[in-house]
């Protein structure tokens, strides 16, 4: 864990604008210490990489609760993978199958957090899984 | 002192950004956040390059607007085909440390074009309505070739005015139900404005906010001539934007430029800003070295004793510090 707070990005790929959980999330782990940059809703895979370049954030945290998935979370961790940002860490909330959680996890999700998470473990898994820099 | 691995890195870094890696510059800007000695190496090789860009800070009260005017003057520079950055400041958690950093989700626009770059920077503890590394981040963007570098700052009250010793030409954003004439007339953050922008000039209202500014604005110690060289404030020009009518933002954006940097001895005052930045910087970092100074392990035990003779009434405060002080310069590296 790096001794600065850790940066993360909530995001909401996709056109469902439902950002209620994606809010109480961010207002959550802003009370856990980390620094959360919120981009809003309806968000292309492009827009959210290049939010995660500009902003080199440690944790990638997508909403997503239309179904679409499966499609543009693989595509999200492919770009990251093209911009070398292979050391964030990336995670999904949301309405996720149980079913599809293996196909995003072999995409490069490392984490999907479904209803009834709290935000005490969000803010544990990412303490204990953010990898540190190399100086 | 010297990390040289650190160093490499920051120096690496550098060069990458200058050509153009985005994720170069984002990780840079981490270190650059972090002040550390990846981050001295960079700014050793970025400083001297930098000084070109056109340095405009956005300031006002929460909600006024300011960045959603951001996005409009962004797209506005886009238009005419030159590269943007946005330092875009949010204040952290005095209690947790932690941070919303926001303002994206109104630039988001912007996200996926190669010629803006958008970094946003929580306060981490600083007063005053901007991050301690602000200034030093600037100075990266510059250097990477961004003309026009927008730094907002967090949302202010009436006296968080650093961005004025930072920035070229400073904007102060006032939404129109700003209040009656008498808010235009306290001194603090309209005093250092250049430029006055009065936002939803689409709602009713606004014009006679933007008429009551002009008024209360352009009265007073500016138009003394007998205050010979006292300082005055500035006297801002006062304009109207409306991002939903799409109105005012060129003229606002051809107003900044007006007001751009120069190195010409005819317009001392463009040149000044860089002086006072200088200025600004120079004594900030004085007085970090005095505080790293004084929480070294050789200074705790003499501040120590002198805390015990002051509380005991033995020595007073003024001549306690002044003896601490004195022995800084004997502990220099």
């Amino acid at each position: 864990m790096p001794d600065r707070p850790i940066k993360v990005l909530i995001a909401k790929p996709g056109l469902d604008g439902h950002d209620r959980g994606a809010k109480v999330l961010a207002r959550g782990l802003r009370d856990e210490g980390f620094e959360v940059v919120y981009t809003g809703i309806r968000q292309t895979p492009e827009m959210i990489v290049s939010a995660a370049v500009q902003e080199d954030v440690d944790v990638v945290g997508l909403s997503i609760l239309s179904g679409a998935h499966l499609t543009l979370l693989p595509r999200i961790t492919g770009l990251l993978r093209d911009q070398g940002m292979t050391d964030v860490l990336v995670a999904a909330g949301g309405i996720i199958p149980d079913e599809d959680v293996p196909v995003l996890q072999e995409a490069g999700v490392a984490a999907v957090f479904g209803p009834g998470t709290s935000i005490g473990q969000v803010a544990e898994y990412l303490r204990a899984n953010v990898k540190p820099r190399d100086a | 002192m010297t990390h040289p691995a650190a160093a490499d890195h920051g120096r690496a870094l550098a060069a990458a950004a200058r050509s153009g890696d985005r994720r170069a510059l984002g990780r840079l800007l981490t270190e650059i956040e972090g002040r550390s000695a990846a981050a001295r190496a960079a700014l050793g090789e970025l400083y001297p390059l930098a000084g070109g860009a056109h340095l405009v800070g956005i300031t006002g009260p929460p909600g006024a607007g300011k960045s959603t005017l951001v996005t409009s003057l962004v797209a506005a520079a886009r238009a005419q085909g030159r590269t943007v950055a946005v330092l875009a400041i949010d204040p952290s958690s005095p209690i947790t440390g932690g941070a919303i950093l926001g303002d994206r989700v109104r630039m988001q626009q912007h996200a996926a074009d190669d010629g803006v770059f958008i970094r946003s920077m929580a306060t981490r503890g600083h007063a005053g309505g901007l991050a301690v590394a602000t200034v030093d981040a600037a100075s990266v963007l510059d250097a990477c070739g961004f003309g026009l570098v927008l730094i907002e700052t967090v949302g202010t009250g009436q006296g968080e005015v650093d961005v004025a010793s930072l920035a070229d030409t400073t904007v102060v954003v006032q939404a129109p139900e700003m209040g009656d004439e008498v808010q235009a007339l306290k001194a603090g953050l309209l005093e250092v404005a250049d430029i006055v922008a009065v936002t939803k000039a689409d709602r009713p209202g606004a014009d006679q906010a933007a008429a009551s500014l002009r008024a209360m604005l352009t009265v007073g110690a500016q138009h003394d001539r007998a205050a010979g060289d006292r300082p005055r404030p500035r006297r801002p020009e006062v304009l109207l934007v409306s991002a939903i009518a799409g109105t005012g933002v060129v003229e606002l954006l051809a107003a900044i430029d007006r007001r751009a940097p120069s190195t010409d001895d005819a317009a001392p005052d463009r040149r000044d800003a860089a002086y006072v930045r200088a200025e600004t910087q120079l004594v900030g970092l004085v007085m970090e070295r005095v505080r790293d100074r004084l929480a070294s392990p050789a200074a705790r035990a003499r501040l120590a004793e002198a805390v015990r003779a002051v509380a005991a009434h033995e020595a007073d405060p003024y001549i306690a510090a002044d003896g601490l002080l004195a022995t800084f310069v004997d502990d220099a590296p």
